[in-house]
């Protein structure tokens, strides 16, 4: 595709005789929230782990922003503006909430081996860390352990690390779990908003909440996509209904 | 419950009065008790940056303690006899200057940990702490079986070495030096835990995952927290050989790697100065206990015991309220 920020061509990736992923193609283009769903066992995260780096595909490639990462590692991806986000909060638990956004800031600066200035009086990374933290209202909770977040404030965080990146497309891994339903409506015009800045390629379990914010969807059912294209391609597409929706029929 | 702030500066305190009044009531061999105390007190703020603060348990630190101390012994043992290190394709003498040893300890056992610690590395949990345990004694076995400096027997020293300015043989002068290093390296690894590379090293503790995917590359990071760590412990390897003129291969048993971890426990993991403490409490508890029992190390570990059941962060842990990062 012509805009396409991250492009996965024909991956495969077995694990003894299992298929985890067979020749998995998928684009993710400018501007776009791209769900991909799937029943459990179907292959997402073994997918996941290769776009983002930590997992190498048998054959295939994965080309970001027009360039072959397919060999890069994770933090060499996360350098090229490759922002991601956990399913179970991936954050330095002791940290405050500022100095979490603080090690994004520190990651996207590469001054990692500075070993003599005090990071947190940096006003460069302070000024990034908090301006990603004020994206996501969490402002006001900057001295706050992260351990001691909401569940809810933690997925925020998450964001606003990643955000600090400033990053040329996002990966989330089930970002409304256990969000309950005024936070996931939140999120949902949150992540609406921050798709014109960078496409997001969003693995969800909660069918509702991709319906409701997805622009394409995917589906992977054996490690094979078996069909992309919008909401309402997906909804009355037989083949998804009987893999995945659990239908035999359309009625 | 103090800040620990104000608690280290108490630990600082003890360490001037201390010697001090040794002085006044002429009691040189509480001032050796003192030196050995900070002496190991660095060891331990060496692994701590690695164990603390990177959350890498190294099971062998012995190797850049006994680096440092070979380092010592060996450029000592050559410039007592007047015979040079090499003569083949340029002439290295040995030498009894301190200040060229330390460089020499310091540049060994850092090329020493980053070795060791490049092979390391790529393993995690129980592999890393057996892989640098093994690292460790084969140091060990290497120096029992090899002649040319001492073998088993190790290497006295006759003369301790010099210091310009100072007459290093006076107890409290050598008690000076090595606490103004220690002073020195406290300061600087303190720099370092708030430095962008500190923040990053003791984020890739607490989540590896995050620090990958904010860019950072974990395993370069650990290995430069791993080299500095090995450094900094063979300084005080090459001090510990200079504090006794005697080194020989125990200084490389897993039994020293062992103590220097204990010290870090006692005191509180990731606490600048746990370690000095651990190693205060230690070497008092070795006089006291040692006096009273040959098996005091039964003592010791009910006391290890109760410090890791009930301290969270070891006795600094359990004496000062948390204090936040960014507050200092």
């Amino acid at each position: 595709m012509p805009d396409s920020i991250l492009s996965v061509r024909n991956i495969e990736k077995s694990f003894g005789a299992l298929k985890a992923s067979d020749g998995i193609s998928l684009d993710l283009v400018a501007g776009e929230i791209h769900a991909l769903i799937g029943p459990n066992g179907a292959g997402k995260s073994t997918l996941i782990k290769q776009i983002a780096g930590g997992l190498k595909p048998d054959s295939g490639s994965v080309a970001f922003m027009g360039r072959d990462v397919t060999a890069k590692s994770t933090a060499q991806r996360a350098r090229l503006g490759l922002g991601r986000t956990f399913q179970i909060s991936a954050l330095a638990m002791q940290y405050s909430v500022l100095e979490n956004a603080v090690l994004g800031a520190v990651g996207q600066s590469g001054s990692v081996f500075q070993f003599f200035r005090p990071a947190m009086k940096d006003p460069a990374l302070l000024a990034r860390a908090r301006r990603a933290l004020d994206r996501v209202g969490l402002q006001d909770h900057e001295d706050i352990i992260t351990s001691e977040l909401s569940h809810g404030q933690r997925r925020q965080l998450e964001v606003a690390v990643a955000l600090t990146l400033e990053p040329k497309a996002f990966l989330m891994d089930e970002p409304m779990a256990g969000m309950g339903a005024e936070g996931s409506r939140e999120l949902t015009t949150f992540l609406q908003e921050l798709k014109h800045e960078a496409p997001i390629l969003l693995v969800e379990h909660d069918m509702d909440a991709v319906f409701a914010c997805a622009d394409r969807i995917s589906v992977l059912v054996y490690g094979q996509i078996i069909a992309t294209g919008s909401v309402d391609e997906i909804r009355s597409n037989p083949q998804v209904r009987v893999a995945y929706l659990g239908e035999e029929e359309p009625v | 419950m103090i800040r620990e702030r104000y608690l280290n500066m108490m630990v600082l305190a003890l360490l001037v009065l201390v010697p001090a009044y040794a002085v006044l009531m002429d009691e040189p061999f509480t001032i050796t008790l003192a030196t050995r105390a900070v002496i190991f007190a660095l060891a331990g703020v060496g692994l701590n940056l690695a164990l603390g603060q990177g959350g890498l348990v190294s099971f062998g630190h012995a190797a850049y303690f006994g680096m440092g101390g070979y380092a010592m012994g060996i450029l000592a043992s050559h410039a007592q006899n007047y015979e040079p290190l090499m003569e083949v394709p340029f002439v290295i003498e040995g030498t009894n200057s301190m200040p060229v040893i330390w460089l020499v300890a310091i540049v060994a056992s850092a090329l020493l940990a980053l070795l060791i610690g490049a092979l390391s590395l790529r393993t995690t949990g129980v592999y890393f702490i057996m892989v640098t345990l093994a690292f460790g004694q084969m140091f060990y076995y290497f120096t029992i079986s090899w002649p040319a400096y001492g073998g088993e027997d190790g290497l006295s020293i006759y003369v301790r070495n010099q210091f310009p300015g100072l007459n290093t043989l006076d107890p409290i002068q050598f008690y000076g030096i090595c606490f103004v290093l220690l002073l020195a390296v406290l300061y600087g690894v303190n720099r370092l835990n708030k430095s962008p590379f500190g923040l990053a090293l003791n984020g890739a503790h607490q989540n590896e995952e995050r620090a990958l995917t904010v860019g950072i590359n974990v395993y370069r990071l650990r290995l430069v927290a791993f080299v500095i760590s090995g450094a900094i412990t063979g300084l005080a390897g090459a001090l510990f050989a200079d504090l006794n003129r005697f080194v020989s291969p125990t200084m490389f048993s897993w039994g020293v790697s062992g103590e220097i971890m204990i010290f870090i426990i006692l005191g509180g993991v990731a606490r600048l100065f746990g370690p000095v403490v651990g190693a205060a409490v230690y070497i008092m508890l070795e006089h006291f206990l040692g006096g009273l029992s040959e098996y005091w190390f039964i003592y010791l570990g009910v006391i290890l015991l109760f410090v890791v059941l009930f301290a969270k962060g070891g006795i600094i842990g359990g004496l000062s309220k948390k204090e936040t990062r960014h507050a200092g």
